[in-house]
């Protein structure tokens, strides 16, 4: 019994080293190609693995003709924006929705459920439009547009609101608290790893995010990673090694972040049940 | 609360609040998505005039448009054959290593931030190292199947190459949440049917999977209807002169190629409602026969 348990641990481990191995090949190809010379990428007889030394030319190559630096900001902007809008907005309504009676309610939470059902791209285009309307393409304002409030995130705060005990308004209002006060003192402050979980999720699909950045942003110092690395492909067509320093660079920062905070990552990611 | 009563004082506070707590989030939703889903409904009836002005009228003219294009059809067809690799692998595949890894177990965490990291690349990345993975003369697949495959360009394979891409990416994502779904299940009953001498196997479909099947039919549904959107990968893999592109071209490319490539806002509108119902049509049978597929105790 116990030797059968053994086995069984073993062949499970190896099921899942070898899964966890195709998984990682992708990553590990964009690395080690980056490092290469273009002759060292494009060689089929020897096939090149390794790089004969680790040359960051490829990174320089990329960074001097693009600007990363500013490609960086402008991501870290759009998302620093895109969650205080989401945390914020989506906190004062799930409270409203999670903890209030107010005239109009239900009709009122049934709008941001509808919103939730509705595929993106039917916004797409007029919210475009009011951004070429405006004179806003090419800005920081356009990149965060679409983020300003959140269906998901309010629907997500409500039920964190909804499920603190009553007794807290009790206690909020023998001590004197105004209805912002219960909010902004007593029950937002328990709300936090919802308001964290929200805050991940925004900053990775901000980040991830193709189609908006590409359309309002075309410009290459006004757009996102994302978007600059489709501009990028094209440009570097058959240049392998510096396509994959810029993918590389372009994902570097969000995957270091994950691995350190792997744990908030998985659970903020997942609490989107689905809504991707 | 009936309307005819008056309001006290604590519940006329209480509703001041209640309107500007909730104030930013449904103008915001208001401005950001209902205008716009009205804005399109009316394109969608219109001919685009140049530079998107000048709009006129012209009542179901762009979905006849659509509808009488085989393009449209097309795409629709591939949209499925997308969604036919994406969703079944990737659940299965996720549904396995859940499976072995919802146990007491050395490097858990390790196996599950690996399986997990796709989620948190750019998919525009994730698509570029796959194009180099698949490439003809010097791709590292075709190196190690010793193959001359032309994985992207070759109509008949095309689409699988870009489903596996699907796959890859959000397998680690349904894992997440099945692991979560079979935590649920009480470990009694799968000591119970040991004693009665049931297998793993055995177990796994007569105790997992019925228990897991919410989760799972949850799981489906999502992911159905995110892998109609899908963009990213088509766009970024699929150059527009490859040969491919006609069995691989979903709705989404093809409303983005048509709505801002050609400022063609009518007729992309038109593509994109469409989408809008056929989610629609797919969202009510999936509810209406969620009886069938799910197991209630």
């Amino acid at each position: 019994m116990e030797k059968q348990e053994k086995i069984n641990a073993a062949v499970i481990h190896i099921v899942l080293i070898a899964a966890a191995f195709i998984m990682v090949v992708p990553f590990l190809w964009m690395v080690l190609t980056a490092f290469k010379t273009s002759t060292e990428a494009t060689s089929v007889n020897p096939f090149v693995i390794l790089p004969s030394s680790w040359r960051f030319d490829s990174f320089v190559d990329v960074w001097n003709n693009y600007n990363f630096l500013i490609l960086y900001k402008n991501t870290l902007l759009m998302i620093f924006f895109r969650v205080l809008c989401a945390v914020v907005t989506a906190s004062m309504a799930g409270f409203a929705f999670g903890r209030l009676n107010f005239p109009g309610k239900k009709f009122l939470f049934s709008l941001v459920l509808i919103q939730m059902m509705v595929p993106t791209q039917i916004f797409i285009i007029p919210q475009y439009l009011m951004m070429s309307n405006m004179n806003m393409l090419n800005t920081m304002f356009a990149l965060v547009f679409p983020g300003m409030v959140t269906a998901f995130g309010t629907m997500l705060l409500k039920t964190a609101f909804a499920g603190l005990p009553k007794d807290l308004d009790e206690a909020a209002a023998i001590d004197g608290c105004n209805c912002f006060q219960r909010f902004l003192l007593v029950l937002a402050p328990l709300t936090r790893s919802a308001m964290v979980s929200l805050g991940i999720f925004t900053a990775v699909f901000a980040f991830k995010d193709l189609m908006w950045p590409m359309m309002v942003c075309p410009d290459s110092n006004t757009t996102t990673l994302s978007a600059a690395l489709a501009k990028l492909q094209g440009q570097f067509a058959t240049n392998y090694p510096n396509l994959m320093a810029a993918a590389l660079l372009a994902c570097l920062p969000m995957l270091v972040l994950y691995v350190i905070f792997q744990k908030q990552f998985v659970e903020g990611i997942a609490t989107s049940g689905g809504k991707l | 609360m009936s309307q005819k009563k008056k309001l006290t004082p604590a519940q006329k506070n209480e509703m001041f609040w209640g309107w500007l707590f909730v104030a930013p989030t449904i103008i915001g939703l208001v401005v950001l998505n209902f205008y716009p889903i009205f804005n399109t409904i009316w394109q969608s009836l219109c001919k685009t005039g140049d530079f998107g002005l000048g709009n006129t009228f012209v009542g179901l003219k762009n979905y006849s448009e659509v509808l009488g294009s085989g393009e449209f059809w097309q795409s629709l067809v591939n949209t499925f054959k997308y969604a036919i690799i994406e969703v079944p692998f990737s659940v299965a595949i996720a549904l396995v290593l859940a499976v072995l890894l919802n146990r007491k177990m050395r490097g858990r965490s390790v196996y599950r931030t690996i399986f997990f990291m796709p989620m948190v690349a750019a998919p525009a990345a994730v698509a570029m190292v796959w194009r180099w993975l698949y490439n003809q003369q010097y791709g590292l697949l075709n190196h190690v199947f010793g193959k001359q495959a032309a994985w992207i360009s070759d109509p008949n394979i095309a689409w699988i190459s870009i489903g596996v891409i699907g796959v890859w990416s959000i397998l680690g994502y349904n894992m997440v949440l099945l692991i979560g779904g079979l935590q649920e299940i009480p470990h009694d009953y799968y000591e119970a049917a040991s004693i009665d001498g049931a297998t793993g196997i055995r177990q796994f479909f007569t105790i997992t999977v019925p228990l897991l099947s919410p989760t799972l039919f949850f799981i489906i549904q999502t992911r159905i209807i995110g892998a109609l959107q899908q963009f990213d990968f088509i766009y970024m893999v699929m150059d527009k002169s490859n040969p491919a592109m006609d069995s691989v071209q979903t709705i989404v490319p093809l409303f983005y190629e048509y709505a801002f490539t050609y400022g063609n806002k009518g007729y992309g509108g038109a593509i994109v409602i469409l989408l809008l119902i056929v989610t629609l049509i797919l969202t009510v049978i999936l509810q209406k026969t969620e009886k069938m597929w799910v197991y209630h105790g």
